[in-house]
C-alpha cells in the first residue's frame, strides 16, 4: 500500500509499503477513506517531538470502512462498517478508561517503559506518533491496523460525508474539549490563542457552549476571516496590542477564559522579543518548546480564571512566570483529548445540523500529493487551513 | 533488507519497499549540505586557527579567525534548524566577513598571496550557492497578499452565528437557573453533554 512516511525532519515520503496485518484479536483493519493532516503532525514534520523513528506512518486523523476485523469484538465492529479512529487508542477497560480519562489509558501503549521513564507514568498508545506513545503506524495510509479497534472507533452514519465527520476523530473533540474544561459561564469572555483548525473547533465550541464573547488572536488574515465567521472578535497581534485590546474588551478586567490552540511553536516576531529567545534557545536546544502563548495568557488572564491547553507541547519551556500565575488564582487544565469522551455528544451535534466541521476544510488532494502539501501547510501557502488527503 | 529503517520497526509493522517523492525539495538539501559546510569549515577554524592564518600568510589573526569559527557554526546550526533563512542570510553576511578579510591578504608582498586568491574564489563559490539557497526559501516562504482568500462565509453553523450563540446561551441559563433552583452546586465534571 502507500503511505505517508516520515524520514527525518522535514523528510515525509509517498512510499510504498507492506500492507498491515491483524497483530491481536482485538484488532481491525480499515481502508482509509479520508485522513487529514494535523497542526501537530508539523511538529513531527519539524522533528520537535523525541522518539520518531525513520519509516514512521504518519497520520493521526483517519476515517475508512472496517475490511477485517480479529476474533474478539465482542459484536462492536464487522466488516463493512464505517468508522472514525479516534487518536487516542482506548482500551475501555483500565482505571482511567472507566472514568472517561480515554488520552491516558493505561494498557494501549506498547512502548510502556519508555513513557514510564519520561513521563513518569504511562499515556495512551497514539497513532502516527511518537515511539513515546507507542509508535503505531498512522492513518495517512491506503490501510490502517486499529488496536483496540472493539473500543477505538466511533461508528458513523452513512447519512453524513466523510468530511462533515472525519474531524471527530481529533480535532472537532480537542476544541470541545478545550473549550469545556474551561467551565463557560453565560457572561465569561473566552479568548483563543491561534486560529489553526484547532482554534476554529475551538471557537465554534466556545460559542456552542454559550460563552458571552469569544477573541480570537492570530496574525494570517485569512485564518482571522474564518475566526470571524465563526462569530469570534478578532486581534491580529502584529497589528495592535494584545493586552490592550483584550482589557479594552473586558472593561479591564480581563478574559476569564485563555485557550492556548498554538502550541509549542508559538510565531516568532520582532515585536516579541521573548520568541526570539525561545526560538535560538529551541535552535540549540537549550529549550524544546516556544511558550510565548502561555505567558501572555497567564498574563492577560482574570484572577480566578482557567488556562486551556489544547495545544501541543513536547518537552520542556522555560521562563514561565508561576509568580503571577499563582497568585491570580489560576487553574490549568490541560491534555492531549480523551476523544471518545465527547463524540456520542459532538455526533449528536452535526446530525442535527447544529454545526458542520467541514467548514475548516481548504485542501483536498491524493495521498501522492501529501509531501508537497505538509510543506504548503507549514508555510500557510494559498491560505491553507486544513488538509485532506483521499487515499 | 533494502532500507534500513525498517530494522527499527515492530515485526508485524508496515516496512517500507520503495520510496517516493519526498517533501524535501533540492534547495532543502542544498541548505542542509550548507549547513554541515558551515559547521564543519567552523570547527576547522577554531581548532586549527593557526594552520589556517599561516596557510594564507595572515599570521597574528589567529583570534579574528576563531570568531570566525564560531560565527561559521552558528550560522550552520540555524541553517540546519526550521529556520533556514535566517541561517542561510547570516552566512551571506559571514561570507561578505571572509571576502573583505581575505581582500587584505592578497597583495603583494604576502608569499601566501595565491593561497589567499584561492581561497577567495572558494568563498565567492559558496556565497553564490548561498545566494541561490536563499532565494529559493524566499520564494517558499514569502506569502503574497494577493493569493489570500476570504473565508468570511465559513461560520460552520448551519443556522448561522448568532441564532446558535442565542439557542447557546439560552440552554446554558437555563442550566444554571435550574442548577440553583435544585439546590448547592455539585462538582462540575465540564458539563458539554447537558447544553
Amino acid at each position: 500500500m502507500r503511505a505517508l512516511v516520515w524520514h527525518g525532519k522535514e523528510d515525509i515520503r509517498c512510499d510504498t509499503v507492506t500492507d498491515p496485518e491483524i497483530e491481536h484479536p482485538r484488532d481491525a483493519i480499515i481502508k482509509v477513506t479520508s485522513c487529514a493532516i494535523c497542526g501537530s503532525d508539523l511538529h513531527l514534520f519539524h522533528n520537535f517531538i523525541p522518539a520518531m523513528k525513520p519509516g514512521d506512518i504518519m497520520g493521526h486523523e483517519m476515517m475508512g470502512e472496517v475490511v477485517e476485523t480479529g476474533s474478539e469484538m465482542n459484536g462492536s465492529l464487522k466488516k463493512g462498517d464505517r468508522i472514525v479512529v479516534p487518536f487516542t487508542i482506548n482500551c475501555g477497560d483500565c482505571d482511567q478508561c472507566k472514568r472517561g480519562n480515554f488520552s491516558v489509558c493505561e494498557r494501549t501503549n506498547r512502548n510502556k517503559e519508555m513513557a514510564d521513564k519520561a513521563f513518569g507514568h504511562t499515556t495512551a498508545g497514539l497513532f502516527g506518533y511518537t515511539h513515546l506513545t507507542g509508535g503505531y503506524p498512522g492513518g495517512q495510509a491506503e490501510y490502517l491496523r486499529v488496536p483496540f479497534a472493539d473500543k477505538t472507533h466511533i461508528k458513523v452514519p452513512d447519512s453524513l460525508t466523510d468530511e462533515q465527520v472525519l474531524f471527530l476523530g481529533d480535532i472537532f473533540p480537542t476544541g470541545w474539549q478545550a473549550a469545556a474544561q474551561c467551565d463557560i459561564e453565560p457572561t465569561d469572555t473566552v479568548v483563543v490563542w491561534g486560529c489553526g483548525p484547532v482554534g476554529q473547533m475551538t471557537i465554534r465550541s466556545a460559542v456552542l457552549l454559550g460563552a458571552k464573547q469569544v477573541v480570537a488572536i492570530d496574525c494570517i488574515p485569512e485564518r482571522l476571516s474564518m475566526a470571524e465567521a465563526g462569530g469570534a472578535i478578532t486581534i491580529n497581534f502584529e497589528h495592535e496590542s494584545v493586552v490592550e485590546r483584550l482589557n479594552e474588551l473586558t472593561d479591564g478586567k480581563g478574559p476569564e477564559k485563555c485557550i492556548d490552540a498554538v502550541g509549542l511553536e508559538s510565531h516568532v516576531s520582532m515585536g516579541q522579543p521573548d520568541t526570539l529567545l525561545d526560538r535560538a534557545k529551541q535552535v540549540v536546544m537549550l529549550e524544546s518548546d516556544r511558550p510565548h502563548v502561555l505567558r501572555e495568557m497567564i498574563y492577560v488572564c482574570r484572577p480566578g480564571g482557567i488556562i486551556s491547553i489544547p495545544g501541543v507541547y513536547g518537552g520542556l519551556v522555560d521562563k514561565i512566570p508561576m509568580g503571577p500565575a499563582m497568585n491570580k488564582s489560576l487553574t490549568f487544565r490541560m491534555g492531549q483529548t480523551h476523544v471518545r469522551r465527547w463524540t456520542d455528544d459532538l455526533l449528536r451535534r452535526i446530525e442535527e445540523g447544529q454545526i458542520d466541521p467541514s467548514f475548516v476544510i481548504t485542501h483536498t488532494v491524493g495521498l501522492e500529493e501529501g509531501p508537497e502539501m505538509y510543506k504548503v501547510f507549514r508555510d500557510k501557502k494559498d491560505s491553507c487551513i486544513k488538509v485532506v488527503l483521499k487515499p | 533488507m533494502a532500507f534500513p529503517s525498517n530494522m527499527t520497526r515492530s515485526e508485524r509493522d508496515p516496512k517500507v519497499l520503495r520510496s517516493g517523492p519526498s517533501s524535501l525539495s533540492s534547495s532543502d538539501r542544498l541548505a542542509r549540505n550548507l549547513g554541515w559546510f558551515s559547521i564543519d569549515l567552523g570547527i576547522v577554524e577554531f581548532i586549527a586557527a593557526e594552520k589556517v592564518t599561516g596557510a594564507l600568510g595572515m599570521r597574528g589573526k589567529e583570534n579574528l579567525v576563531r570568531a570566525y569559527g564560531i560565527r561559521e557554526i552558528a550560522s550552520g546550526v540555524m541553517t540546519l534548524s526550521v529556520d533556514k533563512r535566517a541561517g542561510l542570510n547570516s552566512r551571506i553576511a559571514g561570507d561578505a566577513l571572509d571576502i573583505a578579510t581575505l581582500a587584505t591578504a592578497i597583495r603583494p608582498e604576502n608569499p601566501k598571496r595565491d593561497n589567499a586568491v584561492l581561497a577567495m574564489l572558494m568563498v565567492a563559490g559558496v556565497t553564490l550557492l548561498d545566494f541561490v539557497a536563499t532565494g529559493a526559501h524566499t520564494v517558499r516562504h514569502i506569502r503574497h497578499s494577493g493569493e489570500r482568500r476570504s473565508y468570511s462565509d465559513r461560520s460552520g453553523f448551519a443556522e448561522g452565528v448568532e441564532a446558535s450563540r442565542a439557542t447557546a446561551r439560552k440552554k446554558l441559563g437555563d442550566l444554571r437557573t435550574s442548577s440553583v433552583n435544585e439546590g448547592p452546586p455539585t462538582k462540575k465534571t465540564s458539563g458539554a453533554d447537558s447544553v
